[in-house]
């Protein structure tokens, strides 16, 4: 009985809760590498960003100035009409191209998981758009969307289509929907992929079953594919969802810095490495942060993700 | 024991001793990158380091300008002496200018004056001369001289309105004939730091000023301003193609070396282009100055580009910095550079050098242009300079756009910048 041991007031504590107590500080010792690694390539940055949001500073001066100035670049930012448009616009790109991906990837998942002659082949080309670097597509589609000589008004004239030239990455109203159709070409094939894994885990005796008991393609697909897919099909979503906020490659090669299609990234970016304005850009990453952070307790709340 | 420790100390001592005094100091330049650009720097700071008994390390560094700010804002804000000497474009003396040294103890007023004036200006920063010019760039037209001859024009346009004019000729004609993809006139108009070039040479053709003058008044709200803003509007898909507003240079240059456009507003580099071998424009384009507004104040105008040398003032070889500074702009390694590569020199009088005119003639048909440079405002604005441009070339491509009228869009403009200014640049 070594291990009892009597506290300050006389009480003797029991051997198990010591065992309990031990117990939790060996899990403690395993978790730690984890928690120390955490700490310092997220706590830490995101604490800098935190503290550098209440300054003024500027990147750009010899010698560094830092004024404290409270919550003056928050203040600022609640009136930003830039940033709100920013906001706006990476709400709507992440929205439709979220949903445009999903149906797409999941009629395509669907597809390719039926058998017929050169399956293999058709999984592994329909991965190329999604296996290019963001940056080489993106530049790409800018000059496939070229005005005078690119090749997608090109198709629409010869099709008879239209008879005039769209301008597409410079009238305001076609910008945004030309870009979220790369990031639909480009990421649709990632989303076919998640779901694929998540067609192929259900057995197929259930569809059997379901054959048995009458059931048609609708009810087939409705009773039994949706509710056994919803777990990849939430991953699937929450990965997604969460790229698309953090947006920034597409839309900075294709219309750069222009506030008609500019995104959250793009926009905090802007200020911290071509201002130089590190206080003023910090409390934009934080806004970031919070706005990020509000989707996935939507997603938590509403879909009932089980957290642990 | 004590004697052979001490014996070989003094020989490692005189090592090392012996070996610093034989390679002099080391430097690190950061050198662009573009075409053979590097490999002309290495070999130039090579022929002075075999002189002068240092070594000099180049430094490659990213094409794009405003990836090149980043990465010498992360050198400079982390005070880092592993770069000496930086290749620094036209507008960092008044973003980055309290970085760099005075170098006006190691260049008088004899020295500095061969260069281009207004470059030497631009390099000035708070009174001291940060920077020194090393090649320039400049705006300037391009036309199609087999078009204007065809179409019964004997030299190119010097008014915007001539300008006008022509194209639209031009485009009818060239359309009637079959090409329906030809348009008269591309330039650059989107959303970046090109269109606040672009935007500059017609604002100040119009005698409309530089958006924030040298003592840093804000002078951007005028009627000339707006004018020139409006005309360029009033392009927008009749002249040019509705596109434009998405052009930067190399989009541009894509439409004109096609053979679909007449004239183009671009830098000198797309000359060499255009001349390549299998080139449709071959031989059949030549530039000239941009024109100037029809107007009593109007004039020519052509925005300024190109590099400087600047050191560091983490260096801890800041003479032997400058001596490698003052090498590489002489008139001997300037003359080199554009003969082997097409630098245009930042020296006035190599414009009229035989060597330089016998490689590459139109290098010689551009020294008019930098008789009317005008340089964008960084000196006057200082490290707030990105800014004061973004809010101006947003502004000017909400009125090319069709969403603002000139006149409100200046006079937005005009606020926002005083706010920018806050209490001072």
């Amino acid at each position: 009985m070594q291990q009892t041991t009597v506290d300050a007031q006389g009480r003797r504590s029991r051997p198990d809760m010591s065992l309990e107590r031990r117990r939790a500080r060996t899990a403690w010792l395993f978790l730690a590498p984890t928690l120390i690694v955490i700490l310092l390539v997220a706590g830490y940055p995101l604490y800098r960003t935190i503290e550098l949001s209440f300054t003024q500073t500027s990147l750009l001066k010899f010698p560094l100035e830092s004024h404290f100035v409270g919550l003056l670049n928050y203040k600022f930012l609640l009136q930003d009409s830039q940033w709100w448009h920013s906001v706006r616009n990476t709400v709507i790109f992440t929205v439709a191209s979220v949903v445009i991906e999903t149906v797409l990837g999941l009629g395509i998942a669907m597809l390719v998981n039926a058998k017929f002659p050169g399956r293999g082949t058709m999984r592994t080309a329909m991965l190329i758009p999604w296996a290019i670097p963001t940056v080489v597509s993106a530049q790409m589609w800018r000059w496939m969307y070229n005005d005078v000589y690119g090749v997608v008004n090109d198709i629409i004239m010869k099709l008879g289509l239209s008879h005039k030239a769209y301008a597409w990455l410079a009238n305001p109203r076609l910008m945004l929907p030309a870009i979220i159709s790369v990031d639909v070409w480009k990421t649709t094939p990632f989303m076919a992929l998640l779901l694929l894994a998540g067609l192929q885990s259900i057995p197929g005796e259930l569809y059997e079953a379901a054959r048995v008991d009458g059931a048609n393609p609708w009810q087939n697909f409705m009773r039994v594919t949706i509710p056994l897919l919803r777990p990849a099909l939430l991953v699937a979503l929450i990965f997604r969802t969460l790229d698309a906020l953090r947006v920034f490659d597409v839309i900075y090669v294709m219309t750069g810095t222009n506030p008609t299609t500019m995104s959250m990234a793009v926009y905090s970016r802007q200020q911290l490495v071509d201002f130089g304005a590190l206080g003023y850009g910090s409390a934009l990453s934080v806004g970031i942060f919070i706005i990020i952070a509000i989707f996935v307790v939507i997603y938590v709340v509403t879909l009932r993700v089980e957290v642990d | 024991m004590k004697r052979l420790w001490l014996a070989i100390l003094v020989a490692v001592g005189g090592l090392v001793g012996g070996s610093a005094l034989a390679q002099g100091v080391t430097l690190h330049i950061s050198c662009g990158a573009v075409g053979n650009e590097l490999q002309l720097c290495k070999e130039e700071t090579q022929a002075w380091a075999q002189q002068t008994g240092n070594t000099v390390v180049v430094v490659s560094t990213p094409n794009s300008t405003s990836d090149r700010l980043a990465l010498y804002q992360q050198q400079l804000s982390a005070q880092s002496s592993s770069i000496d000497i930086y290749q620094i474009d036209v507008t960092y003396p008044g973003i980055l200018g309290s970085y760099f040294i005075d170098l006006s103890p190691y260049f008088s007023q004899s020295d500095l004056s061969p260069f281009i004036q207004a470059l030497v200006t631009n390099d000035q920063y708070e009174g001291k001369q940060v920077a020194i010019p090393w090649f320039n760039d400049a705006g300037v037209l391009y036309y199609r001289t087999d078009l204007l001859q065809q179409y019964g024009y004997s030299k190119p346009p010097t008014t915007w309105s001539e300008l006008t004019t022509m194209a639209q000729k031009i485009q009818a004609g060239e359309r009637a004939n079959g090409n329906s993809k030809f348009w008269g006139f591309v330039w650059q108009g989107n959303s970046y730091e090109g269109l606040t070039c672009d935007a500059l040479e017609w604002i100040y053709s119009y005698g409309g000023g530089t958006i924030v003058d040298p003592q840093g008044n804000i002078t951007i709200d005028n009627p000339q301003a707006a004018q020139a803003i409006q005309m360029a509007a009033s392009w927008v898909g009749t002249i040019s193609p509705p596109g434009v507003l998405s052009y930067q240079e190399e989009t541009a240059r894509g439409v004109w070396q096609a053979g679909n456009a007449a004239f183009m507003r671009n830098w000198p580099y797309a000359y060499s282009e255009g001349q390549a071998a299998g080139s449709p424009i071959k031989d059949k384009f030549a530039v000239t100055v941009l024109p100037k507004a029809d107007t009593a104040q109007g004039r020519h105008a052509a925005t300024l580009g190109g590099w400087q040398l600047a050191v560091s003032r983490f260096s801890q070889h800041q003479a032997q910095a400058a001596a490698l500074v003052k090498y590489l702009t002489s008139a001997q390694v300037e003359t080199e550079r554009a003969v082997k590569g097409s630098f245009l020199p930042s020296r006035l009088a190599l414009y009229d050098s035989s060597a330089i005119e016998e490689a590459h003639p139109f290098i010689h048909q551009l020294k008019p242009v930098f008789a009317s440079a005008v340089a964008r405002p960084a000196t006057a604005t200082k490290d707030k300079y990105n800014q004061v441009s973004s809010a101006f070339w947003t502004a000017v491509h909400n009125v090319l756009a069709g969403q603002a009228q000139a006149n409100q869009a200046l006079a937005g403009l005009k606020q926002q910048l005083t706010r920018i200014k806050g209490a001072g640049w």
